[in-house]
């Protein structure tokens, strides 16, 4: 039987970028717990020679004629940042250094 | 004078396009109606009167100059789910992180709808990025059932079904990734289509499952849900998996169901949608439909589609793991929400977390979460893998049924509307809401929810799903239509004319 403990919920969260409260961790692994153990039902059925479906139309690439064409302005683009300057997305700091 | 908001959309544009009335005196009747009861249905997060006022009046000032209406639809109001992008009008998702966001683009559905010269009257509220059964997961509160407003009006799609129900719109574009435009139409007595997959474009859409989400009409009667769903379907080159084939007739189907006649053609009832769990009054309402059925001349059988069972948690398993990735876009750089930026000793990896925590709700967590473990190393071929095999199956199931019937039907929905705060704090009896709708979803075929008279034992709407092949939209659209006529007859006018007067008790 699967089970996921709080600090599973918690390293997920990690991998997710996603913060989560003391709370949010009592609260998620419980109602995770009951979701994975309902959802694993789908191995009865899967067995080795059905092969996977990702999509319900067969893909293909999809490609447009190399030619320019005209696009979001650079205002814009910019227009919904949370931060700008000089005409580029503002972030934060990406490397340890102040 | 008529009062405007009470008919379809088909009446309107007659009366518009023959300069009856005018569009803006129906968008104004909307608005109007908008400004009377919204408060107590909270069907809309954004009204857009001077945009809804200035399309109006682009089409009389059309109509007068002597023009052929830009189509059938010219001049009818609106209302637009909120996941689909509007240029220069707030698009929000139902959640905090995208408060405030004026989106620099229209989708492809909100383009067609423009130039069709539809009205488009504002957003309508969802649950959070689509994530939902029940629209109590929007983080701008819920919307309520007009059919009693102490009950959810299904999800995700709860207020654009609402708006129709309320008669604050007669049109109303949904979203249905497991349902949610059908089983929102279930619970508040109206018309709701997912098309094809691939049938109208996602182009615009904020995505939650790309290989499941797709947008259709809603509506009060199938002949508006058809005309609509001709305005917004067809390929587009901007979305990679929109089908390049012609646009199922729907409207010559919804007519031609109209004459009442279903002779020659035969209908499979699954058996698997009859098990426990489903409300007496529901399965109840679904015998006296098989009976309507069988008496337009229709030939129905029992068909078993044994891998049924299994949609709903390999749904649970796909639409996370697609959304985890999907909703990786929110990362507070480039839009929306940014909490911690003015922090220098914050680096971008901190204020990501700390954004998401703060902008994403309850169950966008819990899916972000379910699906970062079920692709996770170790577990992926266990539950993503199986989930896939999964669909295979349940394709092959429709596959095989298709062969011996021209549509499938069930129960759109188990049960009827629930009471608000119901079902929140138990996520699995929540899911339990799409069971019926899941696997048209999977296997990317068409399915439709139809209004199916009302339960005996609450008095609330139930609905009847139909479903059809891919791309054979139309069959499920005539007999939609042919019950629809019979149900009219025996009860002498339409279901949704029973609703509740909102205009009397409007708290």
């Amino acid at each position: 039987m699967p089970t996921i403990s709080r600090d599973e919920v918690a390293h997920l969260a990690r991998l997710a970028r996603l913060a989560v409260t003391d709370a949010e961790l009592d609260l998620f692994a419980g109602q995770l717990d009951g979701i994975i153990q309902a959802v694993a039902k789908v191995g009865e059925v899967a067995a080795e020679d059905v092969p996977p479906t990702s999509h319900s139309v067969p893909l293909t690439n999809v490609f447009r004629a190399d030619e320019i064409v005209p696009c979001l302005s650079h205002e814009d683009a910019l227009a919904a940042a949370p931060a700008s300057e000089d005409g580029r997305f503002r972030v934060p700091r990406i490397l340890g250094e102040a | 004078m008529t009062d405007l908001t009470r008919l379809t959309a088909a009446e309107l544009a007659a009366k518009i396009h023959s300069r009856e009335v005018s569009a803006v005196e129906v968008a104004k009747a909307h608005l109007d109606r908008v400004a009377a009861v919204d408060g107590a249905v909270h069907a809309f997060l954004h009204v857009d009167t001077a945009g809804a006022l200035a399309a109006a009046e682009a089409v009389d000032k059309s109509i007068a100059a002597g023009e052929a209406p830009a189509s059938p639809l010219a001049g009818v109001p609106l209302a637009l789910k909120d996941v689909l992008t509007t240029k220069g009008v707030p698009t929000t998702c139902g959640s905090k992180m995208l408060e405030g966001w004026i989106p620099p683009y229209d989708a492809t559905v909100t383009r067609r709808l423009r130039e069709a010269g539809v009205v488009i009257l504002g957003k309508t509220n969802m649950d959070e990025f689509a994530m939902g059964s029940s629209t109590e997961n929007s983080a701008y509160g819920p919307t309520h059932n007009p059919w009693d407003l102490d009950r959810i009006p299904g999800g995700s799609g709860g207020g654009s079904s609402a708006a129709l129900a309320a008669f604050e719109a007669p049109l109303a574009i949904g979203t249905d990734t497991g349902g949610s435009i059908r089983q929102p139409g279930a619970v508040t007595g109206t018309v709701g289509v997912k098309p094809t997959y691939g049938g109208v474009s996602r182009y615009g859409l904020v995505a939650f499952s790309s290989s499941l989400d797709q947008a259709g009409p809603c509506a009060r009667t199938v002949l508006d849900a058809a005309l609509l769903h001709e305005v917004i379907a067809g390929h587009d080159p901007l979305d990679s998996t929109s089908l390049n084939v012609p646009v199922p007739p729907v409207v010559a189907a919804a007519r031609q169901g109209a004459t009442g006649d279903l002779s020659g053609l035969r209908i499979g009832v699954v058996s698997e949608f009859s098990g426990d769990g489903y409300q007496p009054g529901v399965l109840r309402s679904f015998e006296a439909a098989v009976a309507t059925l069988e008496k337009l001349g229709a030939e129905v059988v029992e068909v078993s589609c044994p891998n049924f069972t299994y949609a709903l948690p390999a749904y649970y398993l796909i639409a996370p793991s697609e959304c985890s990735s999907n909703l990786a876009r929110f990362d507070a750089m480039r839009y929306g929400l940014r909490v911690g930026g003015d922090d220098p000793s914050l680096d971008a990896e901190q204020v990501m977390s700390l954004t998401r925590e703060a902008g994403f709700g309850p169950e966008v967590k819990r899916r972000v979460i379910l699906g970062t473990y079920a692709l996770s190393a170790g577990y992926y071929d266990a539950y993503y893998g199986s989930a896939q095999k999964v669909r295979t199956l349940i394709s092959r199931d429709f596959t095989t049924a298709f062969e011996q019937v021209d549509v499938l039907i069930s129960p759109t929905t188990p049960t009827t509307a629930f009471r608000i705060g119901e079902r929140t704090a138990d996520p699995m009896q929540m899911y339990l809401a799409d069971l019926c709708t899941i696997p048209a979803n999977l296997a990317g075929n068409a399915a439709m929810s139809v209004p199916s008279g009302l339960s005996d034992e609450d008095g609330l709407p139930v609905g009847l799903q139909i479903m059809a092949p891919a791309l054979a939209d139309e069959r499920m659209y005539r007999v939609a239509a042919a019950y629809e006529v019979a149900r009219n007859d025996a009860e002498g006018g339409a279901q949704i004319h029973r609703v509740p007067d909102l205009a009397a008790g409007v708290r």
